[in-house]
């Protein structure tokens, strides 16, 4: 009962098959089972689960449903959930129930989705394998000794593993798409601004943008036509229209410009990922798309800027964080500079701290210019590439991570080698673009993902492109074993 | 030596809003501790700031009424420190691109002379919370309801040169800040606070001595005593052979002195950096048009037109243009009584004394413009005497009731009918021929004998004009 998809749930409620309590109490029951191991969620919220599925059928009953309404699905634990904890993966929020609800769970709640909880996610979102949250490592449910990729490893996991078919997620350098990438599943980061991030924990401020996780792009459609939309509350989201993604998942992608990066396709990506992404091409060749070589040629500068302005912001949104308000507070503090010191020292992970300090330094006077402008500066260069590289083809295409998932604990010493992971989805975010991965194939038993970037707010040609490859292809059908 | 004195002022001003500068928050003074912090001003996680465009009109009418350039596009950038009361770990400030650019103001000193002071800026910033020391037992109370107060933030250039001209120029945009309404200009509720950066320099030299900073001077006459206090300071430190230690210092009301407020850690550094979550404010000239006819008449606009439409001289209509209330109490009696002259004569003389013995503020005057402007009438249409309105006054200060119905009930009416009057004179020469002999035989100075006794006669009713023109007729007869 588990093993559908968002859409298929959705059929099913409407043709009355099985109410939204029983399939609420089927994920709540494989949660129970089956997340001793994978560990994906940080909170189960049973109770809440069950009487939102009720009333969600009694909508129903009432004949007010709308498309998603009695669907269950996950929420990252990054976003804001009244009366529910929200920890952001870390010790600082453990005891921190939010008194509000995010824009994007008021306005799933309002679609009558069923929260079935809050999944793991690296500490803060500082991480691209899941391994820094307070609540512990999530693991692949493809190979339970590797990473699910980060930070919202949690919630792909989760989708991966039927433990919820379909959950939000955020991504400000990759952290949608590497983990759909490394948990087969498909997860958009929408461009910049279409999302609200009101109520969404802050990371890095400009970089950050929600989107939904999914098994198939039919389903991020579905859940990004709820999420999606201008909010009064974030000056940054933008009063663009917002299409109905699912309108254009019937278009044929004859004619379709795909460029391929050759920036994509050197050093440092694993050929057997390149074989993938090449046939995965080929099948979009196949059914009438041109394929052209293009040049980003300011790609390398990408991880370099975004390791100075992420931190940097980070720096700051997280001052909030000392023991005054909300939050923990270390014990018997002696005046106020020992609370913030020791509240900050014992309330933040590792990687918190070192992105605290790498933000702090990089704005620090005498050194601002040299890092944070400069930063800026490449971040105007990225973009400029995306958008010259944009106005000769439709879509850009290629690996959405030059490597497998690695082994858990594998980089703990080498922070940088972890950065680099990050190769090809983190320029999207300083360009502000929208980027998808999708399941492209498999290598030893592992899911590898296509990355595709689009034009700004121009989600609905890239939900397309990836529908029309499923609709051809099985490789998001694989389940764990 | 001859030390020449450099000030530069930074005044904060709470802008009038009815809610916080990034929040619907509600700003209303004095309410419970935290009852007006909401989410947004608590920082927790995942809210965001919206730009109150209140405090934008506002800054940009302030921004209009001393004659500066407006940023067109201006933008927020973070201020990072932490403290208790300021929630988000940092401030959201105005640092690169203010909303209100090079600007300046002209001060009128006590001599009369006049001088042009510089504004370097005015910049949008959130104010912060407030540290309660008191009743918490070894603890401190965090009180956010000022948090995201909207403060603009008005730095002028060094161009004071005395403790005296400081005070005009606070006065100055004190009067600016009140005329336009962009601000109540409460300093004793904070809405006006007051950072002055002193130095003295040996007079000829072009650089800059070291500087100190007093903060948070909330009064005009402190103002004055803390930067007097200071410049005695650095000049006797340097006398003695000393360097001046550029710090923030902390003016003692009751000591009367300035002390250092340095802690033991370093130079702050605030890690400026543009405000993500907030966009750059562009606005365009139609914006700007809208603010400028949105203002009302300025105090030196104001003060030329006294003088050129009322014919006050200049220190009359300095004094009656200090203060929008003072100046529309004086328009509302010229209104009434078309003498302004002898309403501003009225309203600076008897009037303003009252207020000043009891401290009363023009917002609240008890006589109303209306009355004060009929009882002008009633000199002027002779029904009372300018002794007689004297009276008048004081019954209305004692909201004693209406002009006319005081002259009735006081019997103050005037006698101008000469036929009464005359009755009257005839009796006085009647009862004093000796005077008259006297005064007929050369001795002037007895005619104010006549008047005196005629006054005295008629109770104090007959009109003094007609009283002196019937004596010289009857006496030089």
């Amino acid at each position: 009962m588990t093993n559908k998809t968002l859409a298929e749930i959705a059929k099913g409620l409407a043709d009355g098959e099985y109410s939204s309590v029983e399939i609420t109490q089927a994920y709540l029951d494989k949660i129970k089972a089956k997340d001793g191991e994978i560990n994906s969620y940080i909170t189960v919220t049973e109770e809440l689960a069950l009487q939102q599925a009720k009333a969600a059928d009694e909508r129903r009953a009432a004949g007010q449903a709308d498309l998603l309404t009695g669907v269950p699905i996950a929420h990252k634990d990054i976003f804001c959930t009244e009366g529910v904890r929200t920890s952001c993966g870390s010790k600082m929020l453990d005891n921190f129930e939010a008194p509000y609800n995010a824009t994007v769970v008021e306005k799933l709640n309002a679609a009558g989705t069923v929260t079935l909880g809050k999944t793991n996610l690296d500490e803060f979102a500082m991480g691209s394998s899941t391994e820094s949250s307070f609540y512990g490592a999530t693991k692949n449910p493809f190979d339970l000794s590797r990473v699910p990729g980060g930070s919202s490893g949690g919630s792909a996991a989760a989708v991966a593993a039927d433990l919820a078919p379909g959950s939000t997620g955020t991504d400000t350098g990759g952290s949608i798409r590497q983990p759909a990438a490394f948990c087969g599943i498909t997860g958009i980061k929408p461009t910049y601004g279409r999302v609200s991030r009101w109520g969404m924990i802050a990371y890095g401020s400009s970089l950050d943008q929600g989107g939904p996780m999914t098994k198939t792009a039919e389903d991020a459609a579905l859940m990004l036509n709820v999420m999606a939309g201008f909010d009064k509350r974030d000056s940054t989201s933008v009063d663009v229209e917002v299409p109905d993604y699912t309108t254009a998942l019937g278009n044929s992608i004859k004619g379709l410009k795909i460029g391929l990066p050759k920036e994509y396709f050197g050093e440092g990506l694993d050929p057997r990922i390149a074989e993938v992404v090449q046939n995965a091409v080929k099948e979009l060749e196949k059914q009438g798309a041109i394929v052209k070589e293009i040049s980003l040629p300011r790609t390398h500068l990408a991880i370099p800027a975004y390791y100075i302005i992420a931190p940097a912001e980070a720096s700051t949104n997280l001052s909030r964080y000392d023991g005054v308000r909300y939050g923990y507070r270390c014990e018997n503090p002696e005046d106020v500079m020992d609370l913030f010191l020791r509240t900050r020292a014992e309330g933040f992970g590792m990687e918190v701290k070192r992105r605290i300090m790498v933000g702090t330094y990089a704005l620090s006077a005498g050194y601002y210019d040299a890092y944070y402008n400069k930063a800026q500066q490449l971040r105007r260069l990225i973009k400029d590439d995306f958008v010259a590289a944009l106005n000769d083809v439709d879509v850009i295409m290629g690996p959405a991570t030059p490597n497998l998932p690695w082994v858990a604990g594998e980089k703990d010493a080498d922070p940088v080698s972890m950065y680099l992971e990050d190769l090809y989805t983190i320029a999207v975010n300083l360009a502000g673009l929208p980027g998808m991965s999708i399941p492209a194939g498999m290598v030893d038993g592992l899911p590898v993902g296509l990355q595709v970037i689009g034009n700004y707010f121009d989600e609905a040609r890239l939900l397309n492109i990836g529908h029309q490859f499923q609709l051809a292809t099985d490789w998001h059908t694989k389940t764990p074993a | 030596m001859e030390w020449e004195i450099v000030i530069g002022l930074e005044i904060h001003v709470q802008l009038s809003t009815d809610t916080k500068i990034f929040s619907g928050t509600s700003t209303a003074f004095g309410q419970a501790p935290n009852t007006q912090a909401s989410a947004i001003c608590l920082a927790m996680p995942g809210v965001l700031p919206v730009f109150n465009e209140k405090a934008l009109f506002k800054a940009v009418q302030f921004g209009l009424a001393i004659d500066a350039e407006i940023g067109k596009t201006s933008r927020f950038d973070r201020k990072n420190y932490f403290y208790p009361d300021s929630p988000k770990g940092y401030q959201i400030t105005q640092m690169d691109y203010p909303i209100v650019g090079l600007g300046e103001v002209e001060i009128v000193m006590d001599d009369g002379s006049t001088r042009k002071i510089g504004v370097t800026r005015a910049h949008l910033e959130e104010d912060a919370g407030k540290s309660l020391h008191e009743d918490f037992e070894g603890m401190s109370g965090i009180d956010l309801n000022r948090a995201g107060t909207p403060l603009l933030e008005i730095v002028s250039e060094p161009d004071l040169r005395s403790a005296k001209e400081a005070v005009a120029y606070l006065k100055k945009m004190h009067s600016i800040i009140t005329y336009i309404g962009v601000s109540d200009g409460n300093m004793a509720e904070g809405s006006m606070r007051c950072d002055a950066n002193v130095s003295v320099r040996p007079k000829g030299q072009k650089e800059f001595g070291t500087r100190t900073e007093i903060k948070n001077v909330n009064s005009f006459r402190f103002v004055e005593k803390a930067i007097n206090y200071e410049v005695q300071r650095h000049i006797d430190i340097i006398e003695d052979g000393g360097e001046i230690v550029q710090e923030t210092r902390l003016y003692d009301s009751e000591l009367d002195e300035t002390r250092s407020m340095r802690s033991k850690e370093v130079a702050n550094d605030y890690r400026y950096f543009p405000e993500p979550d907030l966009l750059p404010v562009v606005i365009d000239d139609e914006y700007i048009e809208a603010a400028r006819k949105s203002l009302p008449e300025l105090p030196d606009a104001k003060r030329d037109r006294f003088m050129s439409e009322h014919g006050l001289s200049e220190y009359d209509a300095t004094v009656l243009s200090s203060g929008r209330a003072i100046a529309d109490y004086y328009e509302a009696v010229v209104a009434g009584c078309k003498e302004p002259k002898l309403a501003a004569n009225w309203v600076m003389g008897d009037l303003s004394a009252q207020m000043n013995k009891f401290n009363v503020e023009f917002e609240n005057c008890p006589v109303p413009a209306e009355q004060l402007a009929l009882m002008i009438a009633r000199i002027t249409d002779e029904t009372i005497s300018g002794r007689q309105a004297k009276t008048v006054f004081e019954c209305l200060w004692n909201q004693e009731g209406e002009v006319d119905a005081i002259i009735e009930a006081k019997g103050l009416k005037q006698v101008s009918d000469t036929g009464a009057i005359e009755a009257i004179i005839d009796e006085v020469i009647a009862n004093n021929p000796g005077q008259v002999e006297q005064y007929r035989g050369g001795k002037d100075k007895l005619f104010g004998f006549f008047v005196g006794q005629t006054m005295k006669a008629s109770k104090g009713q007959a009109n003094p004009a007609v009283v002196n023109e019937l004596l010289k007729k009857k006496l030089d007869a």
